[in-house]
């Protein structure tokens, strides 16, 4: 490394303060700088943080949009989710690999492109959809892909692939993407008259206190998926002791299958901001954090411009709307491609410039959350409620949806069905009602909750979508018949492989063990023992890993274990004679013949 | 409020000092809860999940479960004991463990517990992976094949010898440890007589040139299980 840049590296440390805790944002930037952070730049970066090497490269190998190894200038995403998959993603990526005459994970000699495979990038229900460094295409096709790559190679800016924008604010040009809402019905709660301000200003005529008792008295519940009670999260970070308190929200959007957020923060974003001002005022923050997935890396610039208007109005900043003592100000975190940070205490990990670890608990955030300090964090839909419930009176929302689940539910539809896109719709409505408003024919399985939540078939198709029936941070895919629901299982174990962050047990290698079992009855290897294998790891998974996405990521398997067992039991058969089924002898001692540089076996 | 916290472990009752968790307090009474992450004078790390008990019907880790007035606490159950021999299962499966020609065989609490739990042979296909040897130190090397990722090195190394030699790198499957430096471990401040290298549960990290010191058949727990002497030690509870 020359000596030039190693003053950039230094500069950019600098820029952000010298500060360990932005080592998310200093990682980034050198990553944008150079391609990678190479070894030289870990050093560089370690010696300005004063932290030690290795904390660094600890951070870099974490995340999937940071590398080690030199990048191309131009780095190709393919989504490689399931509902991409299911709507041509493997030819588009074929297309891509052959006109760049690379494989997956490689970069072009040149050094203009490297092609990547990555997971579910929020648009489904535009699928196939790739990322071209932070430009999102959208339903992109084979001959549009290798027509595109033509095109970078003659003028290698990926803005210039805009071609037409998405509607509503996707068309502004702080935004400029290709993106489409496909808002298919907005409800009473969010997507419909939401009136500016008008939930701040209440809350600020009332005590933080009566402000907590309206969302207490609204029943609203997180609407990341888990359900806790909003009110009473807030009432034990405002009683939790300690001088500073932080207001986090997740806009990690990262479930497959789930992009409501990003239409909120692509249509909502003053509510967003608002819903976390109430909640500073509530429980007594001055610091807010938008923690952005690095898919949505394309919503920055709006983002960041609404936030200083809002600034110039006095929305944000001190004594936010002339309420004296009342400061409070947002910025935002960009991550850097890892689901598991959707998780709270991962979520925190990472604004504090950490490896993307969940956190033991207890403390819970509402204790000791980012920087050691009491921090609420919600959801982005979960805050964007907050405004109408101080608006419009907590009985209002209360009145709404179901008895243990008030309010409204984005749901995020995708898969086979006419109208994919976004549906605000009352909590407690019935499966079949649901499937009927998206235009789905034939479901023969619907994917409930993203890969860890549930896979259910027409039998239950009655079941409503609530907390105490089936819960759902939002993704909701549907499968038509022609569909092999154990390859879809598959995908999902990929990605749970892909994106668990290793560091407990069950979660890192029981997810391995569950998918190469899986794989071998796929490939019609398997026994019927295998069944009550996948059975009991799944269940060791689920109860002794760390986090919740340790938890829920044998839920695939587990699942429709016991709904789709047939689809298990049609491929299974026994060994006739007592033999393993998969047991490939030249294979089992293929290492031992290279090693001895003779055949020992001959079959 | 009394300062002194009486819940129960399998139905016998046990007190625990304020702060405590419930490992620790198990461990005074004289009841062994399995682990292999945790170690006496670490911060709790919660990683390996082999102390996983039944909290008021709830999986918890025993290790960072702070012990609470009149808490339920499952240990020694059948569904329990399955769950962490599977955990253990797992770990042997994950890395390359050798243990007829492993010099810590003995000393070993991954091999130990594996005893204790009456393991012969796993159920899991092994997975072989590919892993590092850093013969690098002159005194000290690392053999990631044996190691469980517990982190035990990473916190003694940060916390007791106040140097920060080794940290994870890489998610999931691809999490491995690596040391403060370019390249080698022999290029870091690591010494023979850190606090870090006698913390390997396993034969991860290892002293050289002392493998055969104490002869097999007088090693630690060639002769007494894991987790006697926290049962032995303990004065017989009324």
């Amino acid at each position: 490394m020359s000596e030039t840049t190693e003053a950039t590296v230094r500069k950019i440390c600098e820029d952000f303060g010298n500060d360990r805790m932005r080592l998310m944002d200093i990682a980034r930037a050198v990553q944008a700088e150079f391609g990678c952070v190479c070894g030289e730049a870990m050093d560089a970066i370690a010696k300005a943080l004063k932290v030690h090497r290795v904390e660094v490269e600890g951070v870099v190998t974490f995340y999937a949009f940071l590398s080690e190894e030199p990048k191309g200038k131009i780095v190709i995403r393919v989504c490689n989710d399931i509902i991409d998959v299911m709507k041509g993603s493997e030819q588009v990526a074929e297309a891509l690999k052959d006109e760049l005459g690379v494989a997956m994970g490689e970069t072009t000699d040149d050094g203009l492109f490297t092609l990547e495979e990555t997971p579910c990038m929020g648009m489904c229900d535009q699928a196939p959809a790739i990322l071209v460094n932070d430009v999102v295409v959208t339903y992109v096709g084979p001959d549009q892909a290798r027509e595109m790559v033509r095109k970078l190679k003659a003028d290698p800016d990926p803005t210039k692939l805009i071609g037409r924008v998405g509607d509503g604010n996707n068309a502004d040009e702080r935004i400029n993407a290709m993106v489409h809402n496909n808002i298919r019905k907005a409800g009473e709660v969010i997507l419909d008259g939401y009136a500016d301000g008008e939930g701040l200003k209440k809350a600020l005529a009332m005590t933080p206190a009566e402000v907590i008792r309206d969302v207490k008295t609204a029943r609203l519940r997180g609407r990341g998926g888990a359900g806790f009670p909003t009110g009473m999260k807030w009432e034990f970070t405002r009683a939790a002791g300690g001088k500073k308190r932080y207001v986090l929200c997740n806009a990690d959007e990262g479930e497959p299958g789930t992009f409501k957020d990003r239409v909120l923060l692509t249509e909502r974003a003053d509510m967003l901001f608002e819903g976390m001002t109430i909640a500073g005022y509530a429980i007594g923050a001055e610091e807010g954090i938008v923690y952005l997935r690095a898919e949505y890396m394309y919503l920055l610039k709006f983002l960041d411009d609404i936030l200083a208007k809002r600034r110039e109005k006095n929305l944000l900043g001190e004594n936010v709307c002339g309420k004296q003592g009342f400061n409070f100000d947002i910025r935002i975190q960009i991550g850097a491609g890892a689901y598991v940070c959707g998780e709270e205490t991962a979520l925190i990990s990472s604004c504090e410039g950490l490896r993307g670890d969940p956190k033991n608990r207890p403390p819970f955030p509402a204790q000791k959350g980012f920087q050691e300090s009491p921090t609420v964090v919600n959801n982005v839909e979960t805050f964007c409620c907050v405004p109408r419930i101080l608006e419009k009176g907590p009985g209002w929302f209360a009145q709404m949806g179901s008895q243990g689940s008030p309010g409204t539910k984005l749901l995020s539809i995708s898969g086979d069905c006419h109208k994919p896109g976004v549906f605000e719709v009352p909590f407690g409505i019935s499966v079949k009602e649901m499937l009927k408003l998206c235009g789905a024919e034939e479901p023969a399985a619907v994917q409930i909750g993203g890969a860890s939540g549930q896979m259910i078939g027409p039998d239950e198709f009655e079941r409503t979508i609530c907390y105490d029936d089936l819960p759902t941070g939002g993704s909701v895919m549907v499968f038509g018949p022609q569909r092999n629901i154990l390859k879809v299982v598959d995908r999902f174990m990929d990605f749970f492989i892909e994106e668990s962050c290793g560091y407990c047990t069950p979660c890192r290698v029981g997810n391995v063990l569950l998918k190469e079992r899986l794989d071998r009855i796929i490939e019609g290897k398997g026994e019927p023992s295998d069944l009550e294998y996948l059975k009991d790891l799944g269940e060791t998974v689920k109860i002794s890993s760390r986090c919740g996405l340790g938890q829920t990521s044998p839920n695939p398997i587990l699942t429709t274990l016991e709904k789709f067992r047939s689809k298990y039991e049609e491929l299974v058969q026994e060994a006739p004679d007592g033999t393993q089924r998969n047991f490939d002898l030249a294979d089992a001692v293929s290492d031992a013949q290279t090693i001895a540089g003779r055949q020992s076996v001959h079959l | 409020m009394s300062d002194t916290i009486t819940f129960t472990i399998d139905d016998k009752e046990v007190t625990a000092k304020p702060g405590q968790t419930i490992l620790q307090a198990a461990d005074e009474a004289g009841i062994y809860i399995p682990r292999l992450c945790n170690k006496e004078g670490l911060a709790a790390y919660g990683a390996c999940r082999v102390c996983t008990v039944m909290v008021n019907g709830r999986p918890q880790a025993a290790c960072t479960q702070p012990a609470a007035e009149g808490m339920i606490v499952e240990n020694d159950t059948e569904q329990l004991t399955a769950i962490r021999r599977n955990i253990i299962e797992m770990l042997f499966v994950e890395g390359n463990h050798f243990c007829m020609f492993c010099e810590k065989s003995g000393n070993c609490e991954l091999q130990a517990l594996a005893y204790r739990f009456g393991i012969t042979a796993p159920k899991y296909p092994y997975l072989w992976p590919k892993r590092e040897l850093d013969m690098s130190h002159p005194d000290i090397f690392i053999d990631r094949n044996r190691c469980i990722l517990c982190g035990r090195c990473v916190r003694t190394s940060r916390d007791l010898d106040g140097k920060g030699v080794f940290e994870f790198v890489g998610r999931g499957p691809d999490k491995r440890i690596a040391v403060n430096a370019q390249a080698n471990l022999g290029d870091t401040e690591a010494d023979v007589k850190d606090k870090a290298v006698e913390a390997c549960p396993v034969g991860a990290l290892l002293v050289k040139r002392v493998g055969y010191a104490v002869p097999v058949g007088q090693r630690k727990f060639d002769h007494k299980p894991i987790g006697s002497d926290i049962e032995e030690a303990a004065a017989p509870q009324k």
